[in-house]
């Protein structure tokens, strides 16, 4: 039932009203899906052997992870870094707001994190006035626009190369009317290359961290973390405490599922393995909790964090594809967004796990094997058992709950909702009814199953 | 309690009981296929030449890259070559045409070759804010996949090390694939045996 805070469902509404969009839409990202079944399937075998690895070593690892966080920090610190923790996003963007007034930066470039989109870290940097520009192209174009990225790994999917020539028009100058990709990233490639050049101050997300060794790496098409990085004077690293992995060598297993997850591709361009700063330069790592912590001690819902952001399950989810990434208002978007966002907000989050037809693609393509479609019914659960759920659905559920645990009833319900259909056929043709928005009723059969079983199959008997 | 003892305490009581870590799984022992290396490299964006051992390497990049004014090379054998004078602000670079580098680790099945601090003598954005990307591999550095690329890599000391399979680039405007994002806008691979 579309009820009022069906946040979701509104806004899928409001994306949907465009058809051919919604299409186009849709086909992209199942195009991008059918990229990354090729690259999988060229694997053979060895890449359900590797999802197995993959799962292994992200669950051992939550399963130690107090010890590997302290194991990480030490090794980065012997390296030269400084290690700073956070407990939420607050304290997380007052540490990265503090680290450049102490060097007194007030523009940096910034390469994708999802991390620091959760934390809302540009709002704050803005307001506390210090100018971030996003470098990765599909970032730099939502962010010129005043959006948010619809995608973790794809930004602007959403986005038609017309509208993003006409937004280059107005912002780099482009010519009127050029919608040429070559064109229009060349551009791009002239504007923020005067931003690393010129800025001092460079924030990166992390792929992967590396307990062993203190290592970071971070994966990139375009190489803007590092274009970033190196010409910087301060590197500040933010990651989530979970993306951690043990030692250098699982890294084999996890640059091998990542790209081909996320694209397609064998392997993204750039996999950067920081592990000391330059000389002359600060590498500052903030390790974030911000309700990491709270999941890790849910059983149910704890292997949502091996997550390691590839949007493999957004490209196929049916429900994504036609409702687009600004419909899951959160930062992380899609199937794992929504078993990530409810532990952060029950409240405001409710109604992402309704999100979806539990048809478990997402689950299946999964290269660390989360099991994403039974949480998200788990999530239902939990979310309806708080009080979350919104109240027609509440009503809607125990009286349909009532009816099949009622056989007498249930044949007097259906009876007459049967004659009311074929009398009063607008008690159902209408627009209050959300199975009448886009298919037609079925015509009422003259009798239930159990009327006809009951007149032509069954001896007269004790009924 | 400062936020690290916090965390640290949360996620003690937070991690389920232990779940063993899984062995690695062998790797394989020979070569990586030259012919998949130039497929992937292609597959890429990349491009893969060959040259003879005793061939002028100078001369041969000379001529694939004839407009090339700035270059800086890290094989100290070639000109341009990152001998005297130390190095260079990485700033100074802005306007570097051509970085010619060399390293001894490819990997077959994506096509990547491994370059640390050591092959950038020290200049870590050498392989990106050049517009043209040249690295000299020997036929024989090339391993089968990253299991083995890392199990050579092993506990190496890098302070900076980086995959790089091909050139920059980007999709990001409707799924149509631009070569040269921020990073360079071409890569080759010269791969040197005795034919």
């Amino acid at each position: 039932m579309l009820a009022k805070g069906d946040k979701h469902a509104e806004l899928a509404d409001i994306f949907n009203r465009d058809e051919k969009r919604v299409e186009w839409h849709d086909e992209t990202l199942w195009w991008i899906r059918q990229k990354r079944d090729k690259a999988a399937w060229s694997l053979g075998e060895n890449w359900e052997q590797l999802r197995e690895q993959a799962s292994q070593i992200k669950s051992h690892t939550l399963s130690r992870l107090a010890g590997y966080l302290q194991d990480f920090e030490a090794s980065a610190i012997a390296n030269g870094a400084t290690v700073h923790w956070a407990a939420n996003a607050e304290e997380h963007n007052e540490i990265v707001r503090s680290i450049l007034a102490k060097h007194s930066i007030s523009q940096i470039v910034k390469s994708k994190s999802m991390l620091t989109e959760e934390c809302h870290l540009n709002d704050f940097l803005m307001a506390n006035g210090i100018d971030v520009i996003d470098t990765d192209l599909g970032e730099r174009i939502v962010q010129l626009a005043g959006e948010a990225p619809s995608h973790i790994v794809l930004p602007c999917i959403h986005w038609k190369k017309e509208e993003i020539g006409e937004l280059f028009h107005k912002h780099l100058a482009t010519p009127e009317g050029n919608a040429d990709p070559s064109l229009l990233t060349q551009a791009a490639r002239v504007h923020l290359r005067d931003k690393f050049l010129t800025r001092r101050g460079a924030i990166t997300g992390v792929n992967f961290a590396i307990a062993e060794t203190g290592e970071l790496v971070v994966c990139t098409n375009e190489g803007n973390a590092d274009m970033g990085a190196h010409l910087s004077d301060v590197h500040i690293a933010c990651m989530g405490i979970e993306k951690l992995i043990p030692r250098r060598k699982d890294l084999a297993v996890f640059l091998r599922l990542l790209a081909r997850s996320a694209t397609g591709q064998p392997v993204t361009t750039y996999s950067s393995h920081f592990r000391r700063p330059q000389p002359g330069q600060e590498l500052h790592i903030i390790l974030v909790d911000n309700g990491r912590s709270r999941q890790l001690a849910k059983e149910d819902f704890r292997s949502s964090l091996k997550c390691i952001r590839c949007g493999a399950c957004f490209n196929t989810c049916p429900v994504y594809r036609r409702s687009g990434g600004h419909s899951y208002h959160t930062a992380v978007a899609g199937p794992i967004g929504s078993i990530l966002s409810p532990n952060l907000d029950m409240k405001d989050y409710a109604d992402l796990p309704f999100a979806s037809t539990l048809c478990g693609s997402c689950s299946n393509v999964c290269p660390v094997k989360i099991d994403i479609h039974e949480q998200l019914y788990k999530w239902r659960q939990v979310l309806t058992r708080e009080g979350h759920s919104p109240a027609s659905k509440t009503v809607a559920m125990k009286a349909m709950a009532f009816t099949l645990s009622k056989p007498g009833f249930f044949s007097l319900a259906g009876a007459w909702a049967r004659r009311l259909m074929r009398w009063l056929p607008v008690m159902v043709k209408n627009k209050r009814n959300p199975w009448y928005k886009q298919r037609d009723m079925p015509e009422a059969p003259r009798q239930s199953f159990t009327e006809w079983y009951r007149k032509n199959r069954s001896t007269p008997k004790t009924n | 309690m400062n936020s690290r003892e916090k965390i640290l305490q949360q996620v003690g009581q937070a991690q389920p009981p232990l779940v063993p870590l899984p062995d690695t799984p062998a790797a394989q022992t020979g070569k990586g296929s030259i012919e998949e290396f130039e497929k992937m490299l292609q597959a890429v964006g990349g491009r893969m030449l060959l040259a003879d051992r005793n061939e002028d390497l100078g001369k041969k990049i000379a001529s694939l890259f004839p407009q090339a004014k700035r270059k800086l090379s890290t094989i100290l054998s070639l000109p341009d070559s990152l001998g005297e004078g130390g190095i260079p602000d990485p700033h100074s670079l802005e306007d570097l045409d051509l970085a010619i580098l060399s390293t001894s680790l490819a990997v077959a099945e994506n096509g990547a070759v491994w370059i640390t601090q050591q092959e950038t003598a020290g200049l870590r954005v050498l392989p990106f804010i050049a517009i043209h990307l040249v690295v000299v591999l020997d036929a024989n550095d090339i391993v089968p996949t990253m299991l083995e690329a890392y199990e050579q890599i092993g506990s190496d000391n890098y302070p900076f090390g980086v995959f790089i399979a091909g050139p920059s680039k980007t999709a990001d405007i409707e799924q149509s694939l631009v070569l040269g994002a921020h990073g360079p806008k071409s890569m080759t691979v010269i791969l040197q045996s005795s034919s």
